[in-house]
């Protein structure tokens, strides 16, 4: 098992390769989701500016033995472009919210990934050969003179240089009048599912004309509104399962089984209010911003502004365990309120043992718990702190006016700007990918490097 | 309870930045975010509720006063020196112009020094508040908008002479015209605030910039009178949010029992603004 207090080796791959640390990027490459595929082979990342990267793991080599695993750029492909409704008056954001693969079957692969308002379906192939010998047409493709043919050959396939290309397969608009938050794929590798702040949809991914409505929180009059969904999941194993997180702080596990529309949820995950925390801001506090099943399928982890809690599927009363992730904004609520960084959307993740999570904070930091040992750690991601193959230095930091050691940061000095929203765990190995902004940071802990 | 959080949170301040927030989400790209205004209401919400309940001690602070100065002033008639009842008028007035109060209604009451209105008893009518520590929910908003009891003849303006005058208040966001809907009259107030130096007549500034053309507002529709000396600096924001105050009675909802009453005898145009405000949170 992963030992926080480890260190990793870091092995960096950057997206925007600006020489000087500080130097500016617009928003458009700020990365707005981070997505491993099913064998950890590929990584994907969405940013606002609607473009995907995906970068591939090059496999372990012999005579290279330190360029192991480490990740690179296998394609770029602008997914999502900026739309405008006219009818409502409104621009669409091509920013992608999410992205999800799909198990692979056969040589290709395949993504969805998705903006506020539309999801679409990408295949991402390979092409390392192509035909030589037309008899109609010249290398270039121009069409011959026919009188210049006095033979006829057959076209044989001659390998070229490696080509990634990308195609668009599937479209599935028109099904959200809300912001679409998440996305998930079910296990029986045929339907995928789509919510917005009030409903769910449930779709096949060959039939893009239409989709089920599953989840409809919409009151009859708007006015009456007190909740909204903000994240749902497929159950890993169970096809007719899935959750969905709501900005109260519950969950709602659902069975499709049950009903067509299952509004009526199967059991109800909610921790009652401790009434003396009340505050103004208790209920942003509590807006669960992710939600992720263990992968055995039996934990629920959910994040929300100050805390990371695991939940047993079998106990609706409470949290298993909760975690502070910075409990020492506690305090500073308001000016948070003021900024607006109260409404950051942190997710988080499980490893592939489902013995640690991991989510972001601010100032670039990020925070793992082990489940077992109950030890925690901090962790930076910076240029300047991750050269290629340093080792990760644990981070804390200590509440203004504290006893401070050497090297503890602040709250007051905390840089509320950078925050990390977005982080990936490998499905099988200690690989970790975390979206700093522009930046994507892919540790490793070498030491480790097998899940136990 | 809500209260006694990080240190010098100001329910006043907090509403302000809530009412900024959901009016700049509607030029924000990408639509109206469905998710952070619900969540921005809520710390309105809670913040209005704060706010309500200091006005609230506030208002019965100040009619405890206003009751020991009366029991004084009957004392005083009875004694020969005269300096002392002076010293309690002004007092009273200096309270009144001081006391930045939730509603209208209060306000008028405290801008009659000379007169007994008792604007707390007012307010007290409804809500006694002899524990101001309770949960004020059900009665405060009712309170915000009652007028001084049938005993103001000072205030030659008020909607009617009944004791419950319903009143509520709206600002219309784009306009910044503050819209007062008495017993199923439409006034158009403003943003300012009196500071309660006038005497005997309830005044209401208005901006330059807002003055809404009524003229084809039907007959039952009237205005209030206008200061002469419109300045900006009688702004206040206590009084700007107390009015704001009102658009929220529970959620959302606060804003369409506003729209339900005004539909029937509003004027278009605040109607129309109204609408586009509830339209902006709802969106789709």
């Amino acid at each position: 098992m992963l030992s926080p207090i480890q260190v990793l080796c870091s092995d960096i791959t950057t997206l925007s390769l600006e020489p000087e640390p500080f130097a500016s990027y617009t928003e458009a490459d700020i990365i707005s989701t981070v997505e491993f595929n099913h064998t950890g082979e590929l990584l994907a990342t969405g940013d606002k500016g609607g473009r995907v990267v995906i970068f591939q793991r090059e496999p372990e080599s012999k005579t290279e033995p330190f360029s192991q695993g480490e990740y690179n750029v296998y394609s770029t492909f602008q997914s999502h472009e900026p739309e405008f409704d006219y009818l409502k008056s409104l621009e669409i954001e091509e920013k992608i919210n999410k992205i999800r693969w799909l198990p692979q079957q056969n040589a290709a692969h395949f993504l969805l990934s998705t903006n506020d308002k539309t999801i679409k379906l990408w295949k991402v192939s390979e092409r390392d050969k192509r035909p030589e010998g037309y008899n109609l047409k010249d290398e270039e493709g121009r069409i011959k003179d026919i009188s210049t043919v006095t033979s006829l050959q057959v076209p044989v396939l001659k390998p070229m240089d490696l080509m990634v290309e990308v195609s668009p397969r599937r479209v599935f608009a028109n099904a959200h009048t809300y912001h679409v938050n998440s996305i998930s794929v079910n296990s029986d590798y045929e339907t995928y599912m789509s919510a917005d702040d009030l409903r769910i949809n449930l779709w096949h991914l060959d039939i893009t004309d239409r989709s089920f409505n599953i989840v409809d929180i919409k009151p009859v009059n708007m006015e009456d509104l007190t909740e909204v969904i903000t994240a749902a999941e497929f159950h890993p194993h169970h096809c007719n399962l899935f959750v969905y997180s709501s900005s109260k702080g519950t969950l709602r596990l659902c069975d499709m089984r049950e009903a067509a529309l299952c509004d009526k949820h199967s059991k109800l995950f909610e921790e009652p209010e401790d009434p003396s925390a009340r505050s103004f801001f208790s209920e942003i506090i509590s807006s669960v911003s992710d939600v992720k099943f263990s992968h055995s399928g039996r934990y629920l982890l959910t994040r929300d502004y100050l805390t990371a809690k695991v939940w047993d599927l079998n106990m609706e009363s409470k949290p298993l365990e909760t975690y502070q992730v910075h409990d020492y904004l506690r305090s500073k609520l308001c000016s948070l309120y003021e900024n607006d960084c109260i409404f950051d959307k942190f997710e988080c993740a499980w490893n592939g043992s489902d013995s640690v999570i991991m989510t972001g904070a601010y100032n670039n930091f990020f925070r793992m718990f082990d489940r077992n040992t109950k030890r925690d750690v901090t962790l930076e991601a910076s240029r300047e702190s991750s050269k290629p193959r340093a080792v990760l230095k644990p981070r804390r930091v200590c509440a203004a006016g504290g006893k401070r050691r050497k090297d503890d940061i602040s709250v007051d000095s905390l840089d509320f700007t950078k925050k990390i929203l977005h982080t990936a765990w490998h499905p099988t190995e200690n690989i970790i990918a975390i979206a700093a902004t522009n930046n994507l940071y892919i540790f490793q802990d070498k030491l480790n490097s097998e899940m136990h | 309870m809500i209260g006694g959080m990080e240190g010098g949170v100001d329910a006043q301040s907090l509403i302000s930045i809530s009412l900024m927030k959901i009016h700049n989400s509607r030029t924000q790209r990408g639509g109206i975010k469905l998710h952070k205004n619900l969540l921005v209401s809520y710390v309105l919400r809670n913040a209005r509720q704060v706010y309500i309940k200091e006005k609230y001690a506030e208002i019965y602070r100040m009619q405890q006063y206003e009751e020991v100065m009366t029991v004084c002033n009957e004392i005083q008639e009875l004694n020969p020196l005269d300096l002392d009842a002076e010293e309690a008028d002004e007092e009273e007035r200096s309270r009144g112009e001081e006391s930045s109060v939730c509603g209208a209604a209060l306000q008028r009451g405290a801008a009659q020094p000379a007169a007994l209105c008792r604007t707390g008893s007012a307010v007290s009518g409804c809500c006694p508040l002899e524990d101001v520590g309770k949960d004020p929910e059900p009665s405060y908003y009712r309170s915000c908008c009652m007028e001084a009891p049938p005993a103001a003849p000072c205030d030659p303006f008020t909607g009617s002479g009944g004791a419950h005058c319903n009143k509520t208040t709206v600002l219309d966001l784009d306009t910044h015209v503050v819209t007062t809907v008495e017993n199923g009259f439409l006034h158009q107030d403003c943003c300012c605030a009196p500071t309660g130096q006038s005497a005997a007549k309830k005044r209401k500034v208005e901006f330059g910039c807002c003055v809404s053309d009524l003229d084809d507002v039907p007959d039952f529709t009237r205005k209030r009178a206008k200061r002469e000396d419109c300045s900006f600096s009688d702004y206040t924001d206590t009084s700007n949010i107390s009015n704001l105050i009102s658009i929220f009675g529970s959620g959302f909802s606060g804003l369409l029992s506003r729209q339900a009453d005004l539909e029937q005898i509003c004027s278009k145009q605040a109607l129309a603004s109204l609408g586009a405000w509830t339209r902006a949170i709802v969106a789709f």
